[in-house]
């Protein structure tokens, strides 16, 4: 009996060290719980980290566009309505109105960190009998390409933009037939065109983008768009990205143009996230509750055993409160035990499969994100839920009548 | 023998027509004790005799505060506790009261010298160098020293006893309740504890209420008292009209 223990805790201790079979078991199940928990969280942080940091590293949080034409119904005069008929007219190229004022303004807000403008749209790459429809994105490299990590993707030539070069993807140039420092030409609905040399190829491992996406200067977009000064959108990066949603309304309340945001684009995503988050706290609450029902029957079962050695205590002097303590202690105690041993067991069993699976390129399939707060919370709640589970077992051993207990 | 005691002996226990019922309010409701009358002072060594089913244990549960009487007063060392509440109870059991039970009844994880410290370690809530050493002096005196670090459950029936009469010891209590201490041993173990018993009482003074059913032992008693039906017919402290034998 060591001198700093109180006395419930050196019951509570010898109790569950004399029932070890009792002790292991349950331990197995309680870690077994909880290596089930740590491994499925850390599992889905993983994944889902690894697909936000994908999309968030390709794309601007915020998207600020002009608004779309909207068409009204031509009125003979006040009230009196011609022609109900209306088209949606189609989307001419346009530009956003004052852009470099509401760039400005962008820019002085404390929570963004990049915000960039864009002239884009529609072309066509041709070159000899070949040619293909292409997106024209007119940048200013230093702002852009801290959004999308273009120049990290190059695979040949360098992602310079010269007012003379193209950037496209190893796609368009297998199709085209070209390679660095050929030359492509451009033409756009407008009916301008351009003949530009292909400076860099890129690889954002997308077919679908490696087709169709090219990169030139702005000004060279704006030139070919008929855009002369104007830019399409403004791409913006936060600080933090979850805020896109409220500074999108932020934004559009300052300018009065329209606000997109990552969010709203990805839309899907987050829905699945919500029922995969759904699905883990049903399957969390579950292995918890299996987990203090395995802990409350394991010490009915003790108090049981033990009601006669408990009588013997409240008779040599035991308050209930000590009665109580011992048992809520054994709870505590195994919740705890389990937990440590299920992180580890958990932790080991994610850094087998981390190392095991493997993505086609030999990439791994998720990122190993072992948060050391989600230990202590598993410690934690784990070591409450045991002291939660053996509150009724506790009060059963307190309230034990000692005559009886003695006698039986 | 009990002339022998002065007196003057501070009253240890005092039961004032004490009666216990139980099922009360049920339809099977049963009086087993009907208004006990009894004084124990500082020092005595009684036997308590009588049939099986005549009420002993029952006494001596009410006596040792484990159950509450149904009319009559209880006094343990002069205090009245018929308004204390468990907590009040549990305290004075654990600081006055010392109990022997037929089937020595030590808590099983925990070694002799361990077992003999809990009343002390209960009161206390922590272990100290000092507990330790009583609980060895008085393994020593019950001739267990050798065993003191071993699980009780390594000891034999007599030796388990002798634990049982160290630990209800430990807190020098003013009285010991023993509820056929020997019932479960054979002669010469029974012997034994017997002897244990007489000795602490000579050397501690300490009041012994032994219930028993060896006429035997209960001769080698300073004091017995007979139980019968629930009632007291027999007591050498107290001139009885009649006596009725039941050994
Ligand atoms: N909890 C209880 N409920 C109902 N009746 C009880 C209860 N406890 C004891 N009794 C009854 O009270 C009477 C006295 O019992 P008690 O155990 O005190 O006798 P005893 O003198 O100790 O007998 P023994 O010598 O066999 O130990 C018996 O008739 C018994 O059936
Ligand atoms: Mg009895």
């Amino acid at each position: 009996m060591r001198g700093w223990l109180p006395f419930e805790w050196i019951a509570a201790i010898r109790f569950l060290r004399d029932g070890w079979m009792q002790t292991i078991f349950i331990l197995a199940g309680v870690s077994m719980g909880v290596a089930v928990i740590v491994f499925m969280s850390a599992l889905l942080t993983g994944i889902q980290a690894n697909f936000l940091n994908r999309v968030l590293s390709a794309q601007a949080h915020l998207v600020l566009l002009p608004p779309d034409e909207v068409a009204r119904p031509l009125r003979a005069a006040e009230g009196v309505i011609q022609d109900a008929v209306v088209q949606r007219p189609s989307q001419r190229i346009r530009s956003i109105d004052q852009w470099q004022t509401v760039l400005r303004q962008m820019r002085d807000m404390p929570e963004i960190a990049v915000a960039t403008p864009v002239a884009a749209g529609g072309a066509l790459a041709v070159r000899g009998e070949a040619s293909r429809s292409i997106t024209l994105t007119g940048v200013e490299p230093e702002g852009y390409f801290r959004i999308v990590k273009l120049p990290a993707s190059i695979v040949a030539g360098q992602p310079r933009l010269t007012s003379e070069g193209i950037v496209i993807g190893t796609d368009l140039a297998v199709e085209l037939g070209v390679g660095v420092g050929d030359k492509l030409r451009v033409t756009t609905a407008r009916g301008r065109d351009a003949t530009l040399t292909v400076t860099g190829l890129f690889d954002l491992g997308n077919r679908g983008v490696n087709e169709r996406s090219t990169f030139v200067a702005l000004r060279t977009a704006q030139s070919l768009l008929g855009l002369t000064g104007g830019v399409t959108s403004l791409q913006v990066t936060l600080h933090d990205p979850y805020a896109a949603e409220i500074l999108a309304r932020l934004a559009h309340g300052m300018t009065g143009i329209r606000a997109d945001s990552w969010i709203r684009t990805n839309l899907q995503f987050f829905t699945a996230v919500n029922a995969q988050q759904t699905s883990n706290t049903v399957i969390r609450l579950s292995v918890g509750l299996s987990v203090a029902l395995g802990i409350a029957s394991v010490l009915v079962v003790s108090v049981v055993q033990r009601s006669r050695e408990i009588g013997i205590l409240r008779a040599m002097g035991a308050r209930r409160g000590q009665i109580l303590r011992v048992f809520l202690i054994q709870g505590g105690v195994l919740g705890l035990l389990g937990s440590l041993i299920g992180s580890a067991a958990g932790v080991g069993a994610l850094v087998a499969w981390h190392a095991s699976v493997r993505q086609a390129d030999g990439s791994p399939l998720f990122p190993l994100m072992i948060q050391p707060q989600l230990f202590v919370i598993a410690a934690v709640v784990a070591a409450l839920t045991g002291v939660l589970a053996a509150m009724a077992p506790a009060l059963r051993a307190a309230r034990l009548d000692p005559v009886e207990a003695i006698r039986g | 023998m009990a002339d022998a005691l002065a007196p003057s002996e501070p009253e240890v226990l005092r039961l004032d027509g004490v009666r216990k019922s139980f099922g009360v309010g049920t339809p099977r409701e049963v009086e087993v004790l009907h208004g006990i009358d009894l004084v124990l002072r500082r020092g005595e060594f009684c036997a308590l005799i009588g049939p099986s089913g005549s009420g002993k244990s029952t006494m001596l549960n009410l006596i040792g505060l484990l159950d509450r009487p149904t009319a009559g007063a209880l006094f343990i060392e002069g205090r009245d506790t018929r308004d204390m509440d468990d907590a009040a109870l549990t305290q004075l059991r654990g600081r006055s009261i010392g109990f022997v039970f037929q089937h020595h009844h030590l808590i099983g994880a925990f070694t002799a010298a361990e077992n003999v410290m809990m009343p002390l370690l209960l009161d206390r809530n922590r272990p100290d160098a000092a507990m330790r050493r009583g609980a060895e002096a008085l393994l020593d005196r019950v001739g267990l020293l050798p065993w003191m670090d071993s699980r009780v459950g390594n000891l034999s029936g007599g030796q388990q006893q002798r634990v049982a009469i160290a630990r209800a010891l430990a807190m020098s209590p003013a009285l010991v309740l023993a509820d056929e201490p020997t019932g479960n041993l054979d002669t010469k173990s029974a012997d034994g504890v017997f002897d244990l018993l007489r000795e602490m009482n000579r050397t501690s003074r300490t009041t012994f209420l032994i219930v028993t059913h060896d006429p035997r032992l209960a001769q080698r008693c300073d004091r017995v008292i007979e139980v019968v039906d629930g009632r007291i017919v027999a007591d050498d402290a107290v001139p009885m009209p009649r006596r009725i034998s039941t050994s």
